[in-house]
């Protein structure tokens, strides 16, 4: 990996809303990680929401307002890469459709969205990274977000990444291709279902045999370890780039079951 | 049929904790789900054929007018006749009509979505006339009093216990458990209602422009019987199921039977054109095609032309978490699932059904299965989209959109902001790192802890380690 700061890429790091405001332990190991990498990260101080929630809830005038302000903060990086799949989703396949009426901002979201990943798989398509040097005592689930999984393909990336950790087995789950019922507003508009479907999940990872549940999604991951923890469920969780960096030895996400 | 939609949500809590349903949709989702996958991957051409479907879909929604009067033209050179219905009363009207001219009393019917879309039966039976259902799912709901919970198996929601209790209570005698058992006592109190049938009605699942030709395909063999016996023949079928030729049928045909019930080819693919000939062994005297509006032709065009090239297989309803949790009923109208939650709001209106378009996760399982790959998450968006517009949405949510954009949109407010929520449910959270209940926000907490933030915020905390860089 080069060195030289003068061909490292710039990488500007989107801490997602959940990431900053739940979980900075991920943004760090994404920083770890896109450091190793022979990256540059940098962490602009003036970005907030991609924009998503007012997507998916119909206002689409708010998140056009939200996309363009982050085209902003972002579009002079060589690339944007944050620790989701669902906001990088929304830079990579939406921004272009919700800006495609404006000229003068479609090429500016389309510019964007080229060069938009999520984590894992810039790790592994853009760098090239095929191990990681760490060590995770465990045996591991990997729950695939629908908007990583069927979104933006990232399936095989972090299975081969994980697959590098010295000391960790992967046991997966059945139905994986399954959503968990997260879904954003969805788990609070709709909560009885959406309790029903993350039990349908965590039950899958019960079976597994894991210890541990790991993902690339906070979202997915908050609301599992709820209910995790609601169920006296003694499964470890965490997002998929901790256990990658070598910095899933605090407690994990829900704290100690 | 009466709309039911805005009980969506007491509906679906209702339907959350019935065990028999439970039970009921897991068996067919398993079923259809991995059947499907199986046959998907044993044909390498699959997924092109997908390609083909859709953009053979798409030249036949931008030549409809010319397909359709072609079909019309067909049907009457073979001696039928075409009824265009702008909408469901009209289709009513003109089907009661014919019922009526004929002298009818007793009417066969093969399964047919767009009979139950305009209410045909309930019309039907209000005039007097003798109606029975012939397809086995739609036997069950009929002598249940229910309406369908899926477009293919319409009993999806019962399992064989209760199908078990109907017959008996139903047919007497002693009372039956096996498929094998229930499967041969609905043949046998059916079979001669065909023969006393004087008109059958079924729905149509193509129809051929170049041979004005209809097409059915069943598993039970009903609609053959319901279509031959009876003296009259009417076909319920909606104006965007037309295809231009055989040829389309057979592509069609390819990916229906795979992706509806995981079969490479249903057991019956039976087609109609026109009435008895001379010379004909049997078959109806009469060859009537009601086709259908009902709001599908102001689809074109518009946000929403993708949903008409829906074949009705039902895959989308087999592969979605929410319908497989709640079940079909509590979409409260004809077509559930996916593909219901998109056309339900632009048949019945968006007033009624403001629940259908947001109890979606936006999976995308749904258009990942599709064989004719509607964008169905983007159609639901649209639709919610369409809802913020025209005002549908609570207050509530309206004043937390507003809040969470005008935070979002002022950096240094929304840093503030998070660093003081990231330090107040730290505190709350306490040793146990974890959340039972939180006041305004018991949607999350009924059912999940809300796992405590770390304390401090990301960018705050970046930016401490960082000092000068940005």
């Amino acid at each position: 990996m080069p060195t030289d700061n003068a061909t490292r890429p710039r990488v500007g790091l989107f801490a997602t809303c959940l990431m900053n405001l739940f979980r900075p332990n991920v943004g760090f190991a994404a920083a770890r990680l896109l450091e190793d990498a022979g990256c540059s990260v940098e962490v602009p101080q003036a970005q907030t929401c991609c924009g998503q929630p007012g997507y998916n809830s119909g206002d689409f005038e708010a998140a056009r307002a939200l996309a363009r302000q982050l085209i902003e903060v972002f579009e002079g990086y060589d690339y944007v890469v944050g620790p989701s799949g669902s906001c990088m989703a929304t830079l990579r396949h939406d921004y272009p459709k919700l800006l495609a009426d404006d000229p003068a901002w479609r090429a500016r979201a389309e510019a964007l969205a080229a060069k938009s990943h999520e984590l894992l798989s810039f790790l592994t398509d853009v760098r090239g990274v095929r191990s990681v040097p760490t060590r995770y005592a465990g045996t591991v689930t990997y729950h695939d977000s629908c908007s990583s999984m069927r979104g933006l393909g990232v399936e095989a990336q972090p299975r081969l990444l994980l697959g590098s950790v010295a000391g960790l087995s992967l046991a997966e789950m059945a139905d994986r291709e399954v959503c968990c019922g997260f879904g954003g507003s969805f788990c609070v508009k709709y909560p009885a279902i959406s309790g029903r479907l993350a039990g349908d999940k965590t039950a899958a990872v019960a079976a597994s045999g894991a210890d541990t549940l790991l993902g690339g999604d906070l979202g997915c991951l908050l609301h599992l370890a709820g209910k995790l923890r609601r169920d006296g469920q003694p499964v470890k969780i965490f997002h998929t780039a901790e256990v990658l960096a070598g910095m899933a030895d605090g407690p994990g996400i829900g704290g100690e079951a | 049929m009466q709309v039911n939609s805005p009980n969506f949500k007491a509906k679906a809590e209702a339907a959350l904790t019935d065990p028999q349903l439970r039970e009921a949709l897991g068996k067919t989702r398993i079923m259809f789900v991995n059947k499907r996958a199986e046959l998907a991957a044993a044909l390498p051409e699959f997924e092109h054929l997908r390609d083909e479907a859709r953009d053979r879909k798409n030249h036949i929604l931008a030549h409809l007018d010319h397909y359709l009067e072609r079909f019309d033209e067909a049907v009457t050179r073979a001696g039928g006749k075409v009824h265009w219905c702008a909408d469901a009363a009209e289709a009513r009207r003109v089907i009661l009509d014919i019922c009526r001219r004929v002298e009818a009393k007793s009417i066969t019917k093969g399964k047919s979505m767009v009979s139950e879309e305009i209410g045909l039966n309930e019309a039907l039976e209000a005039e007097g006339y003798r109606v029975l259902e012939t397809d086995l799912g739609e036997y069950i709901i009929q002598l249940a009093h229910e309406p369908p919970s899926h477009i293919i198996a319409p009993a999806a929601h019962k399992t064989q216990e209760q199908v078990a209790d109907l017959f008996h209570a139903a047919h007497g005698g002693p009372r039956k458990t096996t498929v094998a058992e229930l499967v041969t006592e609905a043949r046998l109190v059916l079979r001669d209602e065909y023969f006393r049938a004087d008109v059958g009605i079924t729905g149509g699942n193509f129809l051929v422009a170049e041979t004005g030709s209809t097409v059915i395909v069943t598993n039970e063999g009903n609609g053959d019987l319901t279509q031959t016996l009876a003296r009259v023949h009417i076909v319920t079928s909606g104006i965007e199921r037309i295809v231009p030729t055989l040829e389309d049928v057979s592509l069609f045909l390819r990916i229906l039977a795979r992706s509806a019930t995981g079969q490479e080819t249903e057991t019956y693919t039976t087609f109609s054109t026109g009435p008895r000939r001379p010379g004909d062994p049997d078959g109806p005297e009469e060859f009537h095609v009601v086709l259908v509006d009902n709001g599908r032709s102001g689809m074109l065009g518009g946000p929403f032309q993708d949903m008409l090239r829906c074949i009705r297989c039902g895959a989308c309803m087999n592969h979605c978490p929410v319908y497989g949790a709640v079940g079909g009923h509590a979409y409260g109208w004809v077509y559930p699932g996916p593909m219901g939650a998109v056309l339900t709001p632009l048949f019945v209106g968006l007033d009624a059904t403001r629940d259908l378009p947001n109890a979606c996760t936006l999976n995308g399982r749904c258009q990942s299965v599709c064989p004719v790959r509607i964008p169905l998450p983007e159609l639901l968006r649209e639709l919610r989209h369409q809802q913020h517009q025209q005002g549908l949405r609570p207050p509530a949510e309206r004043r937390a959109l507003a809040t969470w954009r005008f935070v979002a949109e002022r950096p240094r407010l929304y840093q503030f902001a998070n660093r003081v929520a990231a330090r107040a449910l730290k505190g709350l959270g306490g040793d146990a790192g974890r959340l039972r209940s939180l006041p305004f926000a018991e949607g999350w907490t009924a059912f999940r802890d809300l796992p405590a933030p770390e304390g401090l915020t990301f960018l705050e905390l970046w930016q401490a380690r960082h000092p000068g860089k940005r």
